[in-house]
């Protein structure tokens, strides 16, 4: 019978109605003490170290500070130090604050070579979504889940359905990986896709490179998606090749890799189809990431009480042009568009070009790797000449755990997955963008299309 | 976890949809180590803020797609420990459902005008046992729940203790190659 990529991978690891064997549990520092201390209280183990990675991301300072007894937040040094302490007392390898290999969790993985097709991938994070780019299944965790995938390496789960979203067409120039998947929540909903396990496809799809498909499938969730998947192809096994985590027997790796993509004939749940080619570079302008809009449109009408209030709270009035919109600040970053290659993009923007006077605008890369190469690349150079700061790695301000935050009533066109109320700082104003918008917002002071500069 | 039988008591009503985890339990808060003492967090900013008000009554009746966004479990910790036993909506996001089941908060899936009816009654009676939800303006409504979980509920069962049961089923697949796949993290 067809199978789907979903299928294959899901019946490759259910030991037991319900129970999914996990190859690789991903460890932060903030959903993982209370799992370590329940272990602790139950007298129980960590059943495979030699599966479970952990490194410190959402709390870490991105000034530089190059260890964890010097981050000056005292909540937030105990808990990147908690997170040491329990990876030495029960042999997790850690990537902490000041290693070379440190980054944004679902950053690292793929960096390393950890996240490889055909696994079952879990974190204590809801954008573990994004390994699933590689034809991994990879789902966002709570911490009693952390506390089971710890004990027993297996993840109690309810079988999701499956939804393919096909996208056909060329993407127009100036519209990303970004603008596909905010534009497909757009039209979806935030709860689009609850109960489903995603699969992007289509020739629009296959285009695109790994960071591209890393930033469609990290933001499955904004749409309610278990998980967001890819079918792996030369693309894919190119990306692998080569890294730390990379299997020994390459090429037999690869002729497995090969059988996983979705069965023709199989059937979906539900189907979604894109015209890619009709597409436009996107803007949020409400409080979750499906109020969206393209650049050239303007603020909508509230249809509803929730969209009155995102309007209050965002302090836009409908009919408001997106492009007449003043930033304060610009973010590019976060487990979204935090990767060499979404900072090529952005400083291609920037290049020879001035931040505009009245904002401040910061590039966080997405670990101390992605920073090392684009330093290397002579990007820093590019960014810090044009006006920006230029940081180290961490989830820094997509969700303000650490000193990079917004002030109340600032307004920031970010690269990030959510535009929550609050979430980059209370009382801050949030618009998701693309790498290459936030960049040319940064230098005009309000969004531009991004299609009109060559 | 305690076990759920029967959730009766005053209803609070939180009438918004798309309520995520950043509201439920803004982010400061994810800083702390402990597993307790979330509650007096809940809904920080709203409720500082005078959006909301929130007694801290056994059911809380919420819009659809509750709880959507970030994986915190921290969420339903301060749910919990507001003193919600029971969480009434049209829908939840998938991660926050599962969190609140781990820990014995009961999320409950009514049509739309039955959680209004519910709401608007004030007080409410849920029998985990019969699958039933009883207020004066709904009446009697019955509600679906997967038989296993409704089980672990029930008895209040330890997720990890139930698979570990079963270790040698665990044990069998990895001896038999099922675990090959993925790299050996501790030799990097």
């Amino acid at each position: 019978m067809a199978r789907t990529m979903f299928d294959k991978i899901w019946d490759a690891h259910e030991l037991g109605e319900g129970l999914i064997y996990i190859d690789l549990h991903l460890v932060h520092e903030v959903t993982s003490p209370q799992a370590f201390d329940g272990l602790r209280l139950e007298g129980r183990g960590v059943r495979r170290p030699d599966k479970t990675v952990a490194t410190a991301d959402h709390n870490v300072p991105t000034d530089g500070t190059a260890a964890a007894r010097l981050i000056v937040d005292q909540l937030s040094r105990v808990q990147v130090e908690t997170l040491e302490r329990n990876c030495e007392e029960f042999g997790i390898p850690i990537y902490s604050i000041g290693s070379d290999q440190q980054g944004i969790v679902h950053v690292i993985g793929p960096e390393l070579g950890l996240t490889q097709p055909g696994m079952t991938i879990v974190c204590g994070d809801s954008h573990t979504s994004t390994h699933g780019a590689f034809g991994a299944l990879a789902v966002g965790i709570g911490t009693s889940e952390v506390e089971h995938v710890l004990a027993t390496q297996c993840l109690v789960q309810r079988r999701p359905k499956t939804m393919r979203i096909s996208y056909s067409g060329e993407l127009g120039h100036g519209v990303t990986a970004k603008d596909m998947i905010l534009a497909t929540i757009g039209r979806l909903g935030t709860g689009g896709m609850v109960g489903h396990a995603v699969e992007y496809a289509g020739g629009t799809v296959r285009g695109l490179t790994m960071e591209n498909r890393m930033t469609i499938c990290n933001m499955t969730i904004e749409g309610g998606g278990r998980a967001g998947m890819i079918a792996p192809d030369e693309t894919t096994f190119e990306w692998v090749e080569g890294r730390p985590g990379a299997p020994a027997e390459f090429d037999a790796a690869v002729d497995e890799w090969r059988e996983l993509p979705t069965d023709e004939g199989a059937a979906f749940d539900t189907e979604v189809e894109v015209d890619a080619a009709a597409l436009s570079p996107m803007v949020t302008w409400g409080t979750n990431p499906g109020q969206v809009v393209e650049v050239t449109g303007a603020v909508p009408e509230p249809a509803s009480e929730t969209e009155e209030r995102a309007l209050r709270y965002m302090d836009l009035e409908p009919g408001r042009a997106i492009r007449e919109i003043e930033l304060d600040r610009v973010f590019i970053g976060s487990c979204t568009n935090s990767r060499i290659g979404d900072l090529r993009e952005a400083a291609a923007v920037v290049e020879g070009r001035k931040v505009a006077s009245t904002l401040s605008a910061m590039v966080v890369p997405g670990s101390a790797k992605v920073k090392a190469e684009a330093e290397a690349e002579g990007l820093d150079e590019v960014f810090r000449a044009a006006g920006f700061d230029w940081r180290s790695a961490g989830c820094s301000m997509c969700l303000g755990m650490n000193p990079d935050t917004l002030s109340p009533g600032e307004r920031c066109a970010s690269t990030s997955n959510r535009n929550f109320e609050g979430r980059q700082g209370k009382g801050g104003r949030t618009h998701l963008v693309s790498p290459k918008m936030a960049a040319a917002a940064a230098i005009e002071g309000r969004f531009v299309d991004i299609r009109e500069w060559s | 976890m305690e076990p759920v039988e029967v959730i009766e008591g005053p209803v609070s009503f939180l009438d918004r949809a798309d309520v995520d985890t950043d509201q439920i339990i803004p982010k400061q808060f994810l800083k702390r180590v402990e597993r307790s003492g979330f509650g007096e967090f809940l809904f920080y900013d709203w409720i500082r803020d005078g959006e909301i008000e929130l007694e801290p009554n056994p059911i809380l009746v919420a819009g659809r797609n509750f709880g959507c966004g970030s994986s915190r479990e921290h969420a339903p910790w301060a749910l919990q420990d507001f003193g919600f036993e029971a969480i009434i909506a049209p829908s939840f996001a998938d991660i926050f459902y599962a969190n609140c089941t781990k820990i014995g908060l009961l999320p409950l899936i009514l049509e739309q005008a039955e959680c209004r009816a519910v709401a608007e009654s004030g007080a409410a009676r849920i029998d985990l046992d019969d699958q039933t939800v009883d207020s004066a303006a709904s009446g009697v409504v019955r509600f679906e729940i997967d038989e296993e979980l409704k089980h672990r509920l029930a008895h209040g069962l330890d997720d990890i203790g139930i698979t570990l049961r079963d270790v040698a089923a665990i044990d069998a697949f990895e001896a038999a190659g099922g675990a090959d796949r993925g790299p050996v993290t501790t030799s990097l």
